[in-house]
Formats: structure tokens, C-alpha cells, sequence
């Protein structure tokens, strides 16, 4: 799709701009590209890229499709489960039917079994990742997860991945990372520059551009674009600052962003999976072990699915601080156990050591809680501003 | 100016008038499935009351933005400010409403530090007890007479519908009706006490008790012993919401 760099149409129109995903991914299949796609950003897209494939992340964001996912599946499971089950299911994902390789990952419990029932219709592939930071058997294992999924790339693809493929997708997905941070840590100008949809929409929709060197220009461009205006006196009214935390969020989910931004908030900084979770951490370029930097870094995103979880702490005390944060709202998805369990350590965390407002937010991907979500909000806006 | 605080809950719709910094008249009328009327009701008394005076309307409630007013604030502010208003210095506030119930801390000068709300299910709600009641035969407007005396049985549904059939079977089992209807309050006491305690309140702290069902001395009696501390009502503690509106609007409209 076109990262369009006119402000504020940028990514203005999703639909759109998954259907032009949909048709850049067909383009890739055309001319032999290989594709593997992927739901989550635990995995190394490194390997992936030395590999000489594209990666692209699979539909799970709509309930389009939940009512189908769960003639098969339990009602009271996470939406995104169901969601990602029932599209692959109903083949209604053009970017599943174009993966040659489907790659899924023991995160949770509930997508560890559901990939058993994928594996019936796709070739899928699971990363075992392991739950525990703590112990040094875990990154060990994690280590050798990273290498067994170097030679499944290698067997199914026909192809050689070395240790210099591997150090320059390091390279290049760094510079990948570092563009979305410049980008979205636009969201630290206060008054803000832009809305937190508008900072959303990039991030989601830079998902869908699947050349890596146009997806950094294209950031650079627009970042460069918003600091321009900025310095010329273009800047939102100042709001309550609102960094949102939690399960993944994009898609359906995404009227928890609507709901405090038209109550009267301003979402500045986003820890979810789509923006700093996963970028935030570099992979280390000087360590000469490349498996090892992987696993360094791929171990330490703050996935609620592992214990301790003390990066997502980390990293959302650090955004508190640079963002200027005035409250946290949790979004955790119905029935993500990781994250609602957590969510109390999180509220502890933010209560007691950053003596800072949060409010757990619970919701799925029906449209029914919108009222009861525009109260919510509204009343913790309210609470911020008294 | 005069002030008007209306509270356009799920079941009665509620107003207050403030006058010289007094609350000079109040009304409350069922909602009775159409808010909008009910609001027009409540408004034309109102209305009336505050005579030639100029006045400020503040709407809250699930049926805030159905009218045009001068400031819109959800009901968890407004019970905030309203239990300030009724009980000074409080610091937590328990809220049943109609069709949900709201758990608040306050900071003592009625601004809210952090709350919770049920509004997904009736479980923990005034309608719970008014559907049981209806199962029993009885209206709730009788309820601590009924309960008097009563031995409670243990009612272990807390989803309204399968509770109602639970409560059916007790009955058809021989189980006292007045016994079974105290069971119920236990059944939502013990519900709302852990939507209460996710507040981590301090032990023994009194909780001012609005909404609807806090005209049951019966029940605040039960939701006391739940919560291990004083529960406080107030004989205006329905029309909390409307009076924080009220409040509300002659700190910020002034």
C-alpha cells in the first residue's frame, strides 16, 4: 500500500489500506516470493528475512469470523484466538491463504491447542517458547528454538541461512525498529503533535508494506513531516495523556482508542505488541553469537505469557517518564488469562511505585460494551482532571 | 442561578434543585423504559420549582446525553461529589443501581482515586433482587419486613436467570420464602463485598451505600457484615448522582 505522508490522511482509511495489503502480498506471490506468516511478535522475523522470505502478520483483529472459530472452539476463550482460528478456518485471510508456512508459538495455553487444530488444514510450524525468564535453562532452550527454526526455514525453502544473512537482517530490522520508535516517540511532544489514532494507524498500517527499505523511508519521511509542522506551530490542544498497556490491540479493538480520544483524552504512548513492546529493545549487533542476540532479545519482550514479567514494568516505567503520562489504561481481552491475572502486579506497580492513575479496561470485539467503554473512560478522565 | 443535577438512571430518573447553595427540591419517577419522557417529567417539576430564577442544567446517568444540558459527567464523578455532599470526609461508596453497581474510593473532598463498575451482567444489581422477589411472590418494596426473622438459605447462582431457578426449586423444595429472599442479599452482598474489595480499602472504613437499595435497611445490614465495616445510607441517598451533579455544576458553571 502507499504510506500516504500527507497529515492527517496518513493511514486515514484501514479497509483501504488492508485491501492494498492484500494486493501487495498477491504481487509477492506472483513473482515466487516466499511467505510466512506469522500472529505474534515473539517471532525472530530475522530468520525469516535470511531466509529470503517475507513475513506478514496473519488476520486476528475482527470477530467477522468468531462465530465460525467457535463451532470448533470453546465460547469463552480470548477473541484473537478465535478470531485468528476463524479466518484461517474460513479462509478468509488472503495473507493465510498466501503464507506458504504458517509459524505459531506456545505463547498461551489457548493458542498452544488452537494451533493443533490449524495444523489439520496448514503447514504450521510452532516455536516453543518458554515461560520463564528466571532460569538459564530457559534462554538456553530459547537459544536452540532459535536454530531449529533457522533449519525449518532452511528444509522447507531449499535454502541456506547464514550467519551473514542473519547479522544483515539484524541490521536491517534494527533500522526498522529505530524508524517506528523515532515515529512513534513523536507521541513525548507535549502538546501533542498527533492523535493517538493517527499514531496508531501508522503503526498498523506499516505492518502491511512488506519491503523493508520503503517501510523505513516512508516512517522517516512522515516523522520528519510531523517534527517539520511541529516546529511551525502545528500542535493539538493538551489533554489528559493517556499511555495504553495490555493484550494486543488493533482492529475491533481499536474503539478503546476512539473512546478515550473522543471523551476528551489523548493517547500519547502505546506498550501493546503493535507499537513499543516488541520495537522498543534493540538486537545487540556486537554480540558475535547472532542466535544469542536473537534469543537476548526475542526473551525480553514483555509478553504477559511469561513469568517474571519485570521488562513490561520496565519499559512501561521508562514510557511513564518520557511520555509524560497521566494515566494507564489497561485493554485486556475477555478470557487472555496472561493479562488479567497480571493486570493487579501492573495496577500495584503503577499505584504504589509511580503514584500513577490506571484503569483496567476489559472488552472483546463486539460493539456492545461501547457505551459501558465510553463511561468508563470518561470517568477516568474525569478523575485525572479533578 | 439555580442549579439542576438529573440523574436519568436504568430504573428512576432523579433531580435535584439547588438554590442559594441549598437543596431546595427533589424528584425522583420511575424511568419505566422511556428516559427521555421520564427526564421531561422530572425537568418540568423542576422547573417549576426555580420559578423565574435563571438555572443550570448537569445531566448524568445512562441517559445523560439525551437532553441538551450545560455540563454532561458520568454518574461515577457525580456519586463522588454526591456522597461528599451526604456524608463529608467519606472515602468509599458502594452504589447499586438498577442495572449496575459501582464500587468508589475517594480521596475525603469527594474527587475519585479509583473505582469499578459491573454493568455487563444484572448478577450484583438492584434488578437481581427485584427479579427474586418477583419469584417469591413479593414486591421489593416490602423487603425488610419480609426478611425480618428470616434464616438465610444459601443461594449459589449468582447469574440472575440460573439464581431464579435455583430460588424456584428452593421454594418447590419447602424452603421458607422469607429465607430464601435473605439468601438472595446474601448471594449479592458476598458478590458486591469482592467487586468492593478489589478497591483495597482500608480495613473497618465506613462506606456511605447509595442507589436504589440502600432504601433496605435490610440489606445494608447484610452488605455491612460482608464488607467487615460500617455501612452508612442517607435518607437522600438515591438522589446521590443528581446532587453531585448539582455540585458539580455550581463549582464549574459559576
Amino acid at each position: 500500500m502507499e504510506l500516504r505522508t500527507e497529515l492527517p490522511e496518513v493511514f486515514a482509511d484501514f479497509s483501504e489500506a488492508r485491501k492494498q495489503g492484500f494486493l501487495a502480498v498477491k504481487d509477492l506471490k506472483e513473482k515466487g516470493q516466499p511467505v510466512v506468516g506469522v500472529y505474534c511478535t515473539f517471532m525472530p522475523e530475522e530468520l525469516v528475512l535470511a531466509g529470503g522470505a517475507v513475513q506478514i502478520s496473519l488476520c486476528s483483529t475482527s470477530d467477522e469470523t468468531i462465530g465460525d472459530a467457535e463451532e470448533d472452539l470453546p465460547r469463552n476463550l480470548c477473541p484473537l484466538i478465535k478470531a485468528s482460528y476463524g479466518f484461517a478456518k474460513m479462509d478468509k485471510c488472503p495473507y493465510f491463504y498466501f503464507s506458504d508456512l504458517v509459524v505459531g508459538e506456545t505463547t498461551c495455553d489457548g493458542k498452544t491447542k488452537m494451533y493443533e487444530y490449524m495444523q489439520e488444514f496448514k503447514p504450521t510450524y510452532l516455536m516453543q517458547l518458554p515461560h520463564t525468564r528466571d532460569l538459564e535453562g530457559g534462554k538456553q532452550f530459547w537459544r536452540s528454538e532459535m536454530i531449529r527454526f533457522k533449519e525449518k526455514l532452511e528444509n522447507f525453502f531449499g535454502v541456506e541461512i547464514t550467519e551473514d544473512k542473519i547479522r544483515e537482517a539484524i541490521q536491517l530490522k534494527n533500522r526498522e525498529r529505530q524508524a517506528k520508535q523515532d515515529f512513534y516517540r513523536l507521541g513525548q511532544l507535549n502538546p501533542p503533535a498527533l492523535s493517538g489514532s493517527e499514531i496508531f494507524q501508522v503503526m498498523y498500517g506499516s505492518q502491511y508494506k512488506f519491503d523493508k527499505a520503503e517501510v523505513i523511508d516512508m516512517l522517516e519521511t512522515t516523522t520528519a513531516k510531523v517534527k517539520a509542522e511541529y516546529a511551525a506551530g502545528k500542535r493539538l490542544d493538551s489533554k489528559p495523556r493517556i499511555l495504553v498497556t495490555g493484550s494486543p490491540i488493533g482492529g475491533a479493538t481499536e474503539k478503546v482508542i476512539r473512546a478515550i480520544e473522543e471523551n476528551g483524552g489523548v493517547v500519547v504512548a502505546y506498550e501493546n505488541c503493535t507499537v513499543a513492546k516488541a520495537v522498543e529493545r534493540l538486537v545487540d549487533e556486537n554480540e558475535p553469537d547472532v542466535y544469542q542476540a536473537l534469543t537476548d532479545k526475542y526473551m525480553n519482550i514483555g509478553c504477559a505469557c511469561i513469568s517474571n514479567n519485570n521488562p513490561r514494568k520496565e519499559l512501561l516505567s521508562t514510557m511513564i517518564d518520557d511520555y509524560q503520562v497521566d494515566g494507564v489504561v489497561d485493554m485486556v481481552l475477555q478470557n487472555c488469562t496472561p493479562f488479567s491475572v497480571e493486570s493487579l502486579q501492573i495496577k500495584r506497580f503503577l499505584n504504589e511505585e509511580k503514584h500513577i492513575p490506571y484503569m483496567y479496561l476489559e472488552t472483546d470485539y463486539s460493539t456492545a460494551d461501547i457505551e459501558q467503554i465510553n463511561t468508563r473512560v470518561t470517568a477516568f478522565l474525569e478523575m485525572l482532571e479533578a | 442561578m439555580d442549579y439542576i443535577g438529573l440523574d436519568s438512571g436504568s430504573t428512576t430518573t432523579k433531580g435535584v434543585l439547588f438554590a442559594d447553595g441549598q437543596l431546595q427540591a427533589k424528584y425522583l419517577v420511575p424511568t419505566a423504559g422511556n428516559p427521555r419522557g421520564a427526564i421531561e417529567t422530572v425537568l418540568t417539576h423542576l422547573k417549576a420549582d426555580a420559578g423565574d430564577t435563571d438555572y443550570r442544567l448537569i445531566t448524568t446517568g445512562y441517559g445523560r446525553k439525551l437532553v441538551e444540558a450545560d455540563l454532561v459527567i458520568t454518574e461515577i464523578t457525580c456519586h463522588g461529589k454526591g456522597a461528599e455532599y451526604l456524608h463529608p470526609g467519606v472515602q468509599y461508596v458502594i452504589d447499586i443501581g438498577g442495572q449496575d453497581c459501582k464500587t468508589i474510593s475517594l480521596n475525603g473532598q469527594g474527587n475519585v482515586l479509583d473505582f469499578n463498575m459491573n454493568d455487563r451482567c444484572a448478577a450484583g444489581t438492584g434488578r437481581f433482587v427485584e427479579v427474586m422477589m418477583g419469584t417469591l411472590g413479593e414486591q421489593i418494596q416490602v423487603l425488610d419486613n419480609f426478611v425480618a426473622d428470616a434464616t438465610p438459605v444459601k443461594i449459589n447462582s449468582m447469574c440472575t436467570v440460573f439464581a431464579e431457578s435455583e430460588v424456584i426449586s428452593l421454594i418447590s423444595k419447602g424452603e421458607a420464602r422469607e429465607d430464601i429472599a435473605l439468601g438472595t442479599l446474601e448471594a449479592i452482598a458476598k458478590r458486591i463485598s469482592g467487586q468492593y474489595a478489589k478497591l483495597r480499602p482500608k480495613h473497618g472504613e465506613t462506606v456511605l451505600f447509595t442507589g436504589g437499595l440502600s432504601q433496605s435497611q435490610a440489606f445494608s445490614k447484610v452488605l455491612s457484615e460482608h464488607v467487615g465495616a460500617p455501612v452508612d445510607t442517607n435518607p437522600l441517598s438515591q438522589f446521590a448522582g443528581a446532587i453531585g451533579a448539582a455540585q458539580i455544576g455550581m463549582k464549574k458553571l459559576n
